[in-house]
């Protein structure tokens, strides 16, 4: 017996709809074996994991908390992906946006004044931008590998935020603890609503999914990105510049991933400390391609990411399951992402080796 | 001179498992699949490998669970990319980001538990040469390993039919399917030999180079024994330059921290990072150098028509 593919005639519109949610359903079917073998009840695990977090009003606003800045990042990274601009270093450009966004508040604490937080939010956008520049300036000047260099600046960024937290920015009133002054009251990104934590963070990320998704549907601009993405000899012959889209894919992103991180700092954590975010450069990837690379299927996989995030907190505590799991299932999740999208472009039939007879299946 | 044997033997241990996992993934690109996934072999090597020598006592038969943690990654990478055709990029991320995540739960258990160092094994003879004996043949089976898979990967792929096919296979797919080739049977044997090598790293670094289990213990290496294979343009031989390059590199900081100078730690952390960064850049820049030796279906989907 083997699998064998058949190329559809065209892209099946059907298993493009289909596809991330095989790969949830995959996801929930593995997760609850998975919890079975932990000795867990697969049924009170996955409440507690999938739909407990959305029966208060205080989880909603932690999960809209969560779920915007792997929103914010997502878009942004769909938008390379799309363009085959393979930035994996998002995490690093939303430290160096948090850091750069951070230096009013933290070097000039006594300029206090309504434009504070403003120019706070440009300062990231423009910290992510500058550092997304330097893989994407690599590519198109010496043709290095933007995949390898992206990621090796995530960890110079942490490792510098780490050096200032416990330098020159640690709090001089904090008792030694590696942690920046917290930001004055100008300096803090305020709530959108009055019954919880909801941050203007989360309105970032839904005018960013509107903005893109208007973008890559209604203009020239998103037809170069596609093209750029699948059929690159065709696009040059038309005239679009295959550099100038890489700085775009990086600039873009770069800006979202570090209005992500000055946003996580000023509206979540309200300082600088030494571990800015709890990888949602990396999972954001995972939201990209479960969202399949458009804004509003980002919306809706960020939620769910940010859902497992919170799920993992909630399974810690009622079922003293580690908070580890988390990331195993948003591993999981991806790899049947992938999978499953190829049922868009091929049929799978099952082939016994020996003999001829093909057992159908789509 | 005693100091400076016991730095240059840190060196090894710190290249060794570079090396391994830079000679694996060099086969896997020469039968012409990227596998980024890399980091998360290694860490799922280097977690499994510690755990099953704690719990057998063993630490040898912790290499063999790093090994075949490893391979088992790969395999699922192989099915996604060799037989549903995926993207091998995205798959290889999301290796990595499964591994990562895979090892943290499993390990969980073993943190802060004292591991069991891989004994030395002094090779007769050889270990009483001046200097060169007790850097080289003083050394735990990982770095006798990494040798033994230099020479015989390079044996392999320029020595032997097979490796003549699996470097037809990477350079040109159609072809070789065309003669009748078993383009994907071969690259899943090469999937699986670079998840092994990245397996065995894994379990170098939970067992030889810092014998115990921290989360993310790869820290990247992953990620550098990558780009040595672009820096190595795909030679096994330069493979070993590259990674004692970058191992004297690691240690280099190292000492230098602990000296201090007055330069941040960080700053020294942040050293193989950037310097991996800057060979790349100098690789790179010479477009006639990587264009004629990157095998040319690097990445390439492959369908069989029938």
């Amino acid at each position: 017996m083997r699998l064998e593919l058949q190329k559809r005639p065209e892209r099946s519109a059907l298993y493009a709809l289909l596809s991330p949610f095989i790969a949830i359903a995959l996801t929930v079917a593995f997760g609850a074996v998975l919890f079975a073998f932990l000795g867990k009840d697969p049924v009170e695990a996955l409440y507690v994991y999938f739909i407990s977090p959305l029966t208060s009003t205080w989880s909603l606003h932690e999960l809209a908390v969560k779920a915007a800045p792997l929103i914010l990042i997502g878009v942004g990274l769909s938008v390379c992906y799309l363009s085959s601009n393979w930035n994996i270093g998002a995490e690093g450009q939303l430290v160096m946006g948090a850091i750069v966004g951070s230096t009013l508040p933290i070097v000039f604490p006594d300029f206090q004044s309504p434009v504070v937080l403003p120019l706070m939010m440009i300062m990231g956008m423009a910290g992510g931008a500058a550092y997304g520049a330097i893989p994407a300036f690599l590519k198109t000047r010496f043709g290095t590998n933007e995949i390898l260099t992206s990621l090796m600046l995530v960890y110079v960024a942490q490792l510098f935020v780490d050096w200032l937290v416990r330098g020159p920015w640690r709090n001089p009133e904090g008792f030694n603890f590696p942690e920046s002054r917290t930001f004055h009251d100008y300096a803090i990104l305020p709530e959108v609503l009055a019954s919880g934590r909801t941050h203007y963070g989360a309105v970032f990320a839904l005018v960013a999914v509107v903005a893109l998704a208007i973008l890559l549907s209604r203009t020239l601009k998103g037809f170069e990105i596609r093209i750029a993405g699948q059929a690159p000899r065709a696009g040059r012959f038309g005239g679009f510049s295959a550099s100038r889209m890489t700085f775009f894919a990086f600039l873009l992103s770069g800006a979202l991933a570090g209005l992500a991180g000055i946003s996580e700092v000023s509206g979540a954590v309200q300082q600088l400390r030494p571990v800015v975010s709890p990888g949602y450069g990396f999972t954001a990837i995972i939201v990209a391609f479960l969202g399949r690379l458009n804004p509003i299927g980002v919306l809706f996989a960020g939620l769910l990411l940010g859902l497992s995030y919170l799920g993992g907190e909630e399974a810690q505590i009622v079922l003293g399951l580690s908070d580890k799991i988390t990331r195993v299932f948003q591993g999981m999740l991806l790899f049947f992402v992938l999978a499953c999208d190829t049922l868009i472009l091929y049929r799978i039939r099952l082939v016994r080796t020996r003999g001829a007879v093909a057992v159908a299946g789509e | 001179m005693d100091l400076a044997v016991a730095i240059i033997v840190t060196v090894v241990t710190a290249a060794t498992p570079l090396l391994i996992a830079a000679i694996g993934e060099l086969v896997v690109e020469r039968s012409g699949v990227l596998n980024l996934g890399v980091e998360g072999m290694m860490v799922i090597g280097a977690v499994v490998a510690f755990a099953t020598a704690q719990t057998t006592g063993d630490p040898y038969i912790g290499i063999l669970g790093g090994i075949a943690a490893g391979a088992f990654l790969s395999l699922l990478f192989a099915v996604l990319t060799l037989t549903l055709v995926t993207n091998q990029v995205a798959t290889g991320l999301a290796l990595t980001l499964l591994g990562l995540g895979m090892s943290g739960a499993i390990g969980e258990g073993y943190v802060g538990i004292p591991g069991i160092k891989l004994q030395a094994i002094e090779i007769p003879l050889l270990s009483d040469i001046p200097f060169f004996g007790d850097i080289l043949f003083k050394q735990d089976i990982i770095v006798y390993l990494s040798f033994a898979l230099v020479a015989g990967v390079t044996w392999f792929l320029f020595r032997t039919r097979a490796g003549l096919t699996l470097r037809s296979v990477g350079d040109s797919q159609n072809s070789a399917h065309t003669l009748g080739i078993g383009v994907i049977r071969i690259r899943y044997l090469a999937v699986l030999f670079g998840g092994a090598c990245a397996g065995l790293a894994g379990a170098q670094l939970s067992l030889a180079y810092t014998p115990q289990w921290v989360e993310n213990m790869t820290a990247g290496r992953g990620w550098i024994a990558l780009a040595l294979v672009v820096f190595a343009s795909w030679r096994p031989l330069r493979v070993i330059v590259g990674a004692y390059l970058f191992g004297a590199v690691t240690i280099g900081q190292l000492h230098a921290q602990a000296l201090g100078f007055g330069i941040p730690s960080q700053f020294l952390s942040a050293l193989p990072y950037l310097a991996t960064m800057i060979v790349l850049v100098i690789i790179s820049r010479d477009r006639r150098l990587t264009l004629v030796n990157t095998p040319a279906s690097l990445g390439q989907p492959f369908v069989p028509d029938r």
